[in-house]
C-alpha cells in the first residue's frame, strides 16, 4: 500500500491545482461531471490492472470498445426494446474475447503482447468489414442513459464506476486476488504452490474484456457513435495503471492506485485544457510528465526492484 | 530418435558464433514464404495474372522496403530485451525534417540526409537513456517519446511540408535492372544488421543482455551500453526509413509514420521471423522473412481485390497462429 501513496498524493495535488484556476471544480456538480468523463478510463484502467498484475498485457481493449459500440449501434439501430438484450449480448462478446485471449496466451504460450495486438487486428478488422467500413445504425435513448443521464444528482456512470471500483476491489482482497498476484510475481512458485495460474491469468484477461464492455456501454451512451470512440485507450489504459505504480510485468501495486492513476490522468488532461494548451501540444506534454511520473516512481525503490527483478 | 533430431537441427555442443548466429528460430516463417509464394502463384495463374513477374516482384520489393528497414531496427532492441514504440512517429518527423532542409534543391542532400539520421540517432539516445538510466520501463518510456514527437508535430504541421528535389526520388523509384535501390537499401541495412549481430562484440553483447540482463552484467558487459546502442541504432533504422518515405512522397508528411503503422507493423514482422519478444533469441534473418511475407500476402490480397479490412483481420490471425506454432516447438525441444 505504501507503493500506492504517491499516485493519491499527485492526485490530491492536480486536483487542488485545478480547483485554484476553476474554484467551481470541487462543487459536487462539476466535480460529477468530472467523475463521469473518468469513468470510462476508470473502468478500464481497474480490468486492465488484472491482467498487468499477472504479468501480461491487454492491448486489445481500444478496438474492442469500438467494436461493442459500432455492433451496439447496428443491433439497436434505434429501437427501445432491443436495448436490454444487446447490453448483454455487449457483456457476454466483452468476456468471450477475453476469454480467448486468456486461452491464446495460457494454452497456446503465444505472448500477450502479440495475441492482444493479433485481437486489436482482427477485431477492427471485422467490425468494419461487417459495416463495410463506416459505422451505421444509433444507440436507443435508454442505451444512452447509461452514459449520460443521471439517477437525482448522481449520474449513472458514476454509480456504476463505484459499483466496479467495490468489485474490483473485493476481488482482489479475496483469494483470487493474492493467486493472481503470486502468478504475476513468480508463476513458477505460484504454479508449484498449488495455483491453476493458466486459470487465474484467463479469467484476468476475461475481467479486462468485461471492463471493456462496461467502458463501451458508458462511451456509446457520452460520446455517440463513431470509429474512433476506442482509439488509443489501450494505451492510456495501460498508462494509467502504470501511473499507479503497478510494475509492468505483474506481482506489484494496487487496483485502488490503478484507478487513481485513470483519474490522475484525466485530471492532467482537465488542468492542460483550462492552462489553455491547445489540442496539438496535449501529447506532449502528456508524453514527458508520464515519463517524469514512472521514472519517479522507479527510482525511488531501485533496491526493491532490483532484488525483484533478479 | 529421428523426431528428436528434427527438432534439434544444431548441436547444442557447436561453437560459440554458430548458435549465436544461426537464426533457427527463422526456419519456420522461410518454410512458409516458400509455401506462401507457391499459394500465390497458384492465385495469379487462377486469376490471370502472372505471381512470378517482374512488376510484381518489384511492387512487392518496393512495399516492404519501408517497413524491412524499420523491422530490422526493431530486431535489435527487441534481441536486447527492450521494445520500441516511437519509430512510426520518428519515421513522420525525419521525412518532414528531411523534406523542408532539402526545401527541393540539390544542394541541401547531404545536409538534410545528415540531419535526419542526427534527429533519429538523439531520439534512440534519449529513448535509451530513459530506459536504462531512469529504469523507466520500454513500453513505457518509448510511448512517451512517441506523445512528445506526436505534440511536436500537431503543433508545426497539418499536412505535408517541404519538398524533396528530383534527384533524390531516384532513391525511392529507380531501378538497377530487376532490384529497385530502396530494396537495395534495404538489403544493405540488414546485412550490416547481420554483420553486426554475427561478427561483432555490440551484437554478441546485445544477445546476451537480451537473454539474461543480471547474466551479461556479472560477465563484465556494460549492460546500459548495450541497450543505448541498441536504441541508437534502432531509431537510425527508422531515420532511414523516414529518408526512403520522404524520396517517396516528394514531400515530409506528419502522418506517414503512422498511417503505415510502422510501430507496431515492425514489432509483428520481428515476431514472425521468431524472434522472441522476450530477447536473447531470433535474428535478422528471420525479421526479413516475415517482411517479405506480409509483402507477398498483401500481394496475394491485392491480386484478389479483399477488402483492406479483412486484410486485417487474416494478419491478425496468421500473426497469432505462427506465435502459436512457435511455442509449441519450443516446448517440445
Amino acid at each position: 500500500m505504501r507503493r500506492a501513496l504517491p499516485i493519491f498524493v499527485v492526485l490530491a495535488g492536480l486536483l487542488v491545482a485545478i480547483a485554484i484556476v476553476n474554484p467551481y471544480f470541487l462543487e459536487p456538480p462539476a466535480f460529477l461531471a468530472f467523475v463521469k468523463r473518468a469513468a470510462p478510463l476508470v473502468i478500464l484502467a481497474a480490468g486492465q490492472y488484472f491482467v498487468i498484475v499477472s504479468g501480461e498485457f491487454d492491448l486489445s481493449v481500444g478496438s474492442l470498445v469500438t467494436a461493442e459500440v459500432v455492433i451496439a449501434a447496428r443491433l439497436i439501430d434505434g429501437s427501445a426494446e432491443a436495448t436490454w438484450p444487446v447490453l448483454a449480448l455487449m457483456i457476454a462478446f466483452g468476456l468471450i474475447v477475453g476469454l480467448v485471449n486468456g486461452i491464446v496466451t495460457t494454452l497456446l504460450r503465444v505472448p500477450s503482447f502479440i495475441t492482444t495486438l493479433g485481437m486489436l487486428l482482427i477485431l477492427s478488422g471485422a467490425v468494419f468489414l461487417w459495416t463495410g467500413g463506416s459505422p451505421r445504425g444509433a444507440l436507443s435513448e435508454q442505451f444512452r442513459q447509461l452514459g449520460r443521464g443521471s439517477l437525482g444528482p448522481v449520474p449513472w456512470s458514476v454509480l456504476i464506476l463505484a459499483a466496479v471500483a467495490a468489485a474490483a476491489v473485493c476481488a482482489m482482497r479475496a483469494g483470487f486476488g493474492h493467486t493472481l498476484v503470486a502468478a504475476g510475481d513468480n508463476d513458477r512458485a505460484a504454479a508449484l504452490s498449488g495455483v491453476r495460474v493458466a486459470r487465474v491469468r484467463t479469467v484476468a484477461f476475461m475481467i479486462s474484456g468485461l471492463s471493456a464492455a462496461v467502458a463501451a456501454i458508458l462511451l456509446g451512451g457520452f460520446a455517440g457513435v463513431s470509429a474512433q470512440v476506442g482509439k488509443g485507450l489501450e494505451f492510456q489504459a495501460i498508462t494509467a495503471v502504470v501511473l499507479g505504480g503497478v510494475a509492468l510485468g505483474g506481482g506489484r501495486g494496487s487496483v485502488a492506485a490503478a484507478m487513481a492513476g485513470a483519474f490522475t490522468l484525466e485530471a492532467l488532461f482537465t488542468l492542460l485544457n483550462l492552462y489553455g494548451i491547445s489540442g496539438a501540444l496535449e501529447p506532449a506534454v502528456q508524453g514527458v510528465i508520464i515519463i517524469a511520473a514512472v521514472a519517479l516512481g522507479a527510482v525511488r525503490f531501485p533496491r526493491a526492484r532490483a532484488a525483484a527483478a533478479s | 530418435m529421428t523426431q528428436q533430431l528434427k527438432l534439434r537441427p544444431v548441436p547444442a555442443g557447436g561453437s560459440l558464433i554458430r548458435r549465436l548466429s544461426a537464426d533457427r528460430p527463422a526456419r519456420p516463417v522461410y518454410v512458409a514464404l516458400a509455401l506462401l509464394v507457391v499459394l500465390g502463384w497458384l492465385v495469379f495463374a487462377l486469376d490471370g495474372g502472372a505471381f512470378l513477374s517482374q512488376e510484381n516482384i518489384v511492387g512487392i520489393q518496393q512495399r516492404s522496403a519501408a517497413l524491412g528497414i524499420v523491422a530490422v531496427g526493431q530486431t535489435l532492441v527487441i534481441l536486447a530485451g527492450s521494445l520500441d514504440l516511437s519509430v512510426a512517429y520518428l519515421i513522420s518527423l525525419t521525412s518532414l525534417v528531411t523534406a523542408e532542409i532539402m526545401a527541393g534543391s540539390d544542394t541541401g542532400v547531404p545536409v538534410a540526409v545528415a540531419a535526419a539520421l542526427a534527429v533519429s540517432a538523439l531520439t534512440g539516445l534519449v529513448n535509451g537513456l530513459i530506459v536504462t538510466r531512469l529504469r523507466v520501463h520500454a513500453f513505457i518510456a518509448t510511448l512517451g517519446v512517441a506523445l512528445v514527437i506526436r505534440g511536436a508535430l500537431d503543433a508545426r504541421y497539418d499536412g505535408p511540408a517541404g519538398s524533396v528535389p528530383e534527384s533524390f526520388q531516384h532513391l525511392g523509384y529507380d531501378r538497377i535492372g530487376p532490384l529497385p535501390v530502396s530494396a537495395l537499401l534495404w538489403a544493405a541495412v540488414a546485412a550490416g544488421a547481420w554483420l553486426l549481430l554475427s561478427r561483432t562484440r555490440l551484437g554478441y553483447r546485445i544477445y546476451a543482455v537480451g537473454g539474461d540482463t543480471e547474466v551479461a552484467r556479472l560477465s563484465g558487459v556494460r549492460t546500459e551500453r548495450v541497450v543505448v546502442a541498441a536504441h541508437v541504432l534502432c531509431s537510425v533504422c527508422a531515420g532511414i526509413a523516414g529518408l526512403l518515405l520522404a524520396s517517396r512522397l516528394g514531400a515530409g508528411a506528419p502522418t506517414v509514420g503512422t498511417d503505415g503503422g510502422y510501430d507496431l507493423e515492425s514489432i509483428a514482422a520481428v515476431v514472425l521471423g521468431g524472434t522472441a519478444l522476450a530477447g536473447g533469441r531470433g535474428g535478422v534473418a528471420g525479421t526479413v522473412g516475415g517482411v517479405l511475407l506480409l509483402a507477398v500476402l498483401d500481394s496475394i490480397f491485392n491480386q484478389l481485390e479483399v477488402n483492406s479490412f479483412a486484410k486485417d483481420v487474416v494478419r491478425g490471425v496468421i500473426l497469432v497462429a505462427a506465435l502459436a506454432i512457435y511455442a509449441r516447438r519450443r516446448r517440445t525441444r
